[in-house]
């Protein structure tokens, strides 16, 4: 009996040591490239839904598997598997930030060896590809974008109110004062949003310095090279303030603001009868109000306008974001997909859903499904200024700490001056580059 | 008299007794109801109003949550994987963990408490400094993506508090039992596997069932050993795919969690009848 | 199906091949002298589980700690740097506080509750019902407890529709009760994800210590009764004194978890607003920052605040077993 059991050890062992995982690296025949790619990325649900039928033409042309791997925990899981040495061969990230900082380790291909660079001069805007570049070397390149900065409206509401579109901040200011004064809170603000809470007021201070000191002071702020405790920034979060720590301009005070998910925020400018009549957000909150109230319609019942200018010469600004694919392994397989989703083919899948804005100049606006879209598509597109989101472009401490920033200031909006100087503790750390 | 006085006193205190279990009872329901009543709501009523407003009318009941969590593509085959990851990831601990925990309590060497004071003190050890180093081992290996790493990964990471809470228990057997067992001539296995283990049941069902649990539960060792693809996904990693990126469809998760859940409430009350009073009664003589 | 092959090898075939390395000691033993066999033998017993540990948490431990001598990407030496910077940094005192707080009111409720569940449970007819509800919030996994509690904790303004349960219950027992964003006030929010901890972890105090009751001997009760002992006098010179170390095996481990505290404070607030703890400062340090060394200098801040804790297990564990 002891005999045996030694030896089923013996050749379970064996057994054990001999199973390995392979990777399919087959190539098929037939002219197909065959083989696999490995693509990493934060989509899930729908988003998830639409990338596998973006991938599904792929595909079936190439024979190219395309194996996503979806978390919310990308940071976790790219930074763990970059260190130990088996990274995906393309990630999907959701701004440049993340990827400067993988390009500046020199673990990301060089795309200008991988695409071909004249279809995409044709194909994206400079500015995009600027975009996607750390010290001159072409990382990523965008698949879709969003527009932000945009200014949610109830316009049966605002009829009724007798309230006109803003087309200023002074005019924004007193319309919401006027609405105020009747005793309604204009403002509808959210910022919770579980481990980042605190980046929709990011996205507002980014649009109020935007329009107040130009892109190129808003690219040194994003530098590190201007100081968060500087007359500009500071004039910044105080306008701010005027809106969202003034409990009569904001439903639910401060309390609300901190603790509403800005999946959620809107509703109170939804209501019967209204609690709020404006709500800042970027394009894609419209799945959010679509899923919310399905009975709802664009342009009737849910409308946006563009954040009011500030300063004239930047009137025609915008904010821009967008999900980007950077290349860790070159393969045939990875180099043939990253060039499909550059295309607008690919592009169109996103598109069509009104889940995002393409990059790619070959979409044309009728591929929008919406008048709502195709709007923002449309102002995205012909604006003469456009920046991409600050804090996606700042290092990840600097920008965790700005989401901090935001919760603690609206929470004590008189602590600005620390906050400010903590801010730039902050920033002297997270610049350095140690 | 006294025979009365003490009996309304029993009566009293066992009432009390009662009272205070159904009130921790209801207690520790409450969130659990809230997410269940929750589950069977539509989305937009979910974050609207409270979920004690689904009883009121009108009664909007909706299995829409779960046909979506059902019937999610990969949903079957990634409760197999979870199986497939739990259930050696279960066994392999606690046998490795009875025998060494075994060894600490009833063996004399030297070194024996520096020995366990570090397996103490390894439970501390974050699980996050581990991915790295353990990672760029597997990939040496080969073994990134299969199963088999998944179960080493587990079984390494469950063993600090597995030794340590066995230990416990199997130091505790009554010393007598342990030394005529020796004098019976009985050889270390032999009082093992006949004497040790059958009276270590209740903490042997417990691990188990912590164990099973955590590993069931389990999201960044599958993401990272094992994968995030359709193939070896477990449960966790599907269920956590059907959220976007916003955070667009938590609704699903209200469902996700009580499907999920069922197994491990399952191999709970499987393992409950372990938990038996009186296990060493007769074993002991006199 | 090739892995549901190796998965019923693994089920079936380890249990054997670990019985059968056993047997194979036990026999290799006999064969050599007595000697050899009392010292080397706990050596081969521990053999496998100690390969295990020392590849999987005793050798990362130790890289770990000489990565928090490097800098971020580990590059080139920087002595303490790490450490300077991690107890100069302003927000350190509010972390520190932080786990302190956590570790006072977490454990000591966890554990009180726990023993007197599973002293209470013990004594009804339905037992197994009253600890299967106690233990369901261990089962939900933590994504889906955070989505729970999160409602729970829901703000509206006063007079609005109230969402969140908390605030709901509160309003309708105490008429003038403005509700409050518990997760999002300074004063609260420590509290409010203690709770949530608490609910979690209370199940687990009371199954292993459910487990060290059904291991008391009856007769012993039964003897103190019939002596006419009252309930309490038995719980507190009976009961407690013979559960003493499972206690502290309870207590010893929420201690850990708790110094290693991250799932709540992650999913629901993410150290905002005062919350934060010290394994969430090293996984933001580690995954987000991509600073290895301050996050492995955190990590070694946790393995030197548990020496307390061995302390104790050594004059517990110093003593017992055979």
């Amino acid at each position: 009996m002891r005999r045996l059991v030694l030896i089923l050890f013996v050749l379970l062992s064996t057994g054990a040591l001999l199973f390995a995982t392979g990777s399919g690296e087959s190539t098929q025949a037939g002219g197909k490239v065959g083989g696999s790619v490995s693509v990493l990325g934060v989509w899930g649900g729908q988003e998830l839904d639409i990338f596998n039928s973006m991938v599904a033409p792929f595909q079936d042309r190439t024979g190219v598997k395309v194996e996503f791997e979806g978390t919310r925990d990308l940071d976790a899981v790219l930074t763990t598997r970059v260190a130990a040495g088996n990274p995906p061969d393309l990630a999907a990230l959701p701004g440049p930030g993340k990827m400067a900082e993988f390009a500046r380790q020199g673990k990301m291909v060089d795309l200008s060896g991988v695409l071909d660079m004249a279809a995409m001069k044709k194909a994206y805007a400079q500015g995009w590809l600027d975009l996607g570049s750390v010290d001159g070397k072409l990382v990523g390149i965008f698949t879709k974008a969003s527009l932000k900065g945009l200014i949610w409206y109830n316009p049966k509401n605002l009829k009724a109110a007798g309230v006109q579109i803003p087309t200023t901040w002074d005019q924004l200011m007193s319309t919401s004062q006027a609405i105020a004064a009747k005793g309604t809170t204009p403002w509808a603000v959210g910022v919770e949003s579980g481990a980042a809470s605190g980046w929709t007021g990011t996205d507002w201070l980014e649009n109020i310095f935007l329009r107040m000191y130009g892109p190129a002071k808003y690219k040194d702020w994003y530098d590190g090279k201007l100081a968060w405790t500087s007359p500009e920034v500071k004039t910044v979060w105080q306008t701010w303030g005027k809106i969202v720590a003034d409990p009569k301009m904001v439903y639910g005070g401060s309390q609300y603001e901190l603790s509403t998910n800005f999946g959620t925020a809107f509703t109170p400018v939804f209501q019967t009868p209204p609690a709020a009549y404006f709500h800042f957000q970027a394009t894609f909150i419209q799945s959010f109000i679509q899923k919310q109230y399905p009975d709802l319609k664009p342009v009737d019942d849910f409308n946006f306008f563009g954040f009011p200018a500030i300063n004239q010469q930047y009137a025609k600004a915008v904010e821009i974001a967008g999900d980007l694919f950077g290349m860790f392994k070159k393969t045939p397989q990875s180099t043939a997909f990253i060039t499909y989703v550059t295309t607008a083919e690919a592009q169109d899948f996103w598109v069509k859903p009104a889940n995002g804005i393409s990059p790619n100049r070959a979409v044309p606006l009728s591929d929008y499904p919406d008048p709502l879209s195709k709007n923002a598509a449309q102002i995205l597109t012909s604006a003469d200024i456009a920046v991409f989101d600050a804090s996606d472009m700042m290092p990840s401490k600097m920008n965790a700490a700005f989401w901090s920033a935001i919760m603690s200031y609206l929470a004590n909006p008189d602590q600005l001056d620390s906050i400010l100087s903590d801010l730039d503790k902050v920033r002297a750390d997270a610049y350095s580059g140690s | 008299m006294n025979r009365l006085a003490a009996l309304s006193r029993r009566l009293a205190g066992r009432g009390l007794l009662h009272l205070v279990l159904i009130v921790i009872s209801l207690l520790w329901l409450m969130p659990t109801v809230g997410l269940f009543v929750s589950s069977l709501r539509p989305a937009s009523l979910i974050s609207s109003s409270g979920w004690w407003k689904a009883f009121t009318t009108p009664f909007r009941f909706t299995l829409e949550n779960y046909g979506h969590v059902i019937g999610q593509a990969n949903m079957g085959r990634s409760f197999a994987n979870s199986l497939l990851i739990a259930i050696p990831a279960t066994v392999m601990p606690i046998l490795i963990a009875a025998f060494g925990a075994y060894a600490f309590a009833w063996m004399r060497f030297r070194g024996r408490n520096a020995l366990f004071l570090i397996v103490v003190g390894l439970l501390v050890v974050p699980l996050q400094v581990t991915l790295i180093p353990v990672l760029r081992l597997f990939n040496v290996l080969g073994l990134t993506g299969s199963f088999p790493a998944i179960w080493i990964a587990h079984t390494a990471y469950g063993l600090p508090f597995a030794i340590y809470l066995l230990r416990n228990f199997i130091g505790e057997l009554p010393g007598e039992m342990m030394e005529s067992a020796g004098l019976d001539g009985a050889t270390h296995a032999q009082v093992f596997f006949r004497l040790v283990i059958p009276t270590s049941v209740p903490a042997l069902a417990s691990l188990a069932i912590f164990q099973f649990m955590w590993v069931w539960n389990d999201l960044l060792v599958a993401l990272i050993y094992l994968g995030g693809t359709p193939r070896v996904a477990p449960m966790t990693v599907t269920i956590s795919n059907m959220v976007n990126s916003y955070g667009g469809g938590w609704e699903f998760l209200t469902a996700a969690a009580f499907l999920s859940m069922l197994l491990p409430l399952i191999v709970f009350f499987a393992l409950q009848q372990y938990f038996v009073k009186g296990i060493l009664a007769g074993s002991v003589k006199g | 199906m090739i892995n549901l092959l190796w998965a019923l090898v693994a089920v079936a075939g380890v249990p054997l091949v670990l019985g059968g390395y056993i047997f194979a000691v036990e026999a290799a033993m006999k064969r050599s002298g007595s000697r050899a066999r009392g010292g080397l033998r706990p050596w081969l017993w521990l053999a496998p589980a100690f390969v295990l540990l020392a590849v999987f948490l005793i050798y990362p431990t130790v890289s770990t700690a000489a990565l928090s001598f490097l800098n971020a990407n580990s590059a080139k030496p920087v002595s303490f740097a790490n450490y300077t910077y991690i107890f100069t940094d302003s927000n350190m005192l509010i972390v520190l506080r932080n786990n302190l707080v956590w570790l006072v009111l977490f454990t000591f409720v966890t554990v009180i509750l726990g023993l007197l569940i599973a002293v209470l449970t013990d004594r009804v007819r339905y037992e197994r019902a009253v600890k299967a509800l106690i233990f369901l919030p261990m089962a939900i996994s933590f994504v889906a407890a955070g989505v729970i509690w999160k409602f729970m904790y829901q703000y509206q303004p006063a007079g609005a529709a109230q969402v969140g349960t908390v605030n709901a219950i509160f309003s309708s027992i105490f008429p003038r009760f403005t509700p409050q964003a518990w997760l999002f006030n300074k004063s609260q929010n420590n509290g409010a994800l203690i709770i949530v901890g608490i609910w979690m972890w209370v199940g687990f105090a009371m199954v292993i210590l459910s487990a060290g009751l059904k291991g008391i001997s009856t007769s012993l009760i039964e003897a103190a009764r019939i002596d006419g002992a009252r309930e309490g006098r038995i719980f507190f010179s009976i009961i407690l004194p013979l559960m003493r170390s499972t206690i502290i095996v309870v207590a010893t481990t929420l201690i850990i978890t708790v110094l290693k505290i991250f799932d709540v404070v992650y999913v629901m607030t993410n150290g905002n607003l005062d919350t934060d703890v010290i394994a969430n400062r090293m996984y933001k340090e580690m995954f987000n920052y991509q600073n290895f060394g301050r996050a492995s200098a955190f990590a070694v801040i946790l393995l030197l605040a548990i020496i307390p804790v061995m302390v104790l297990n050594i004059r517990r564990f110093g003593r017992g077993g055979s």
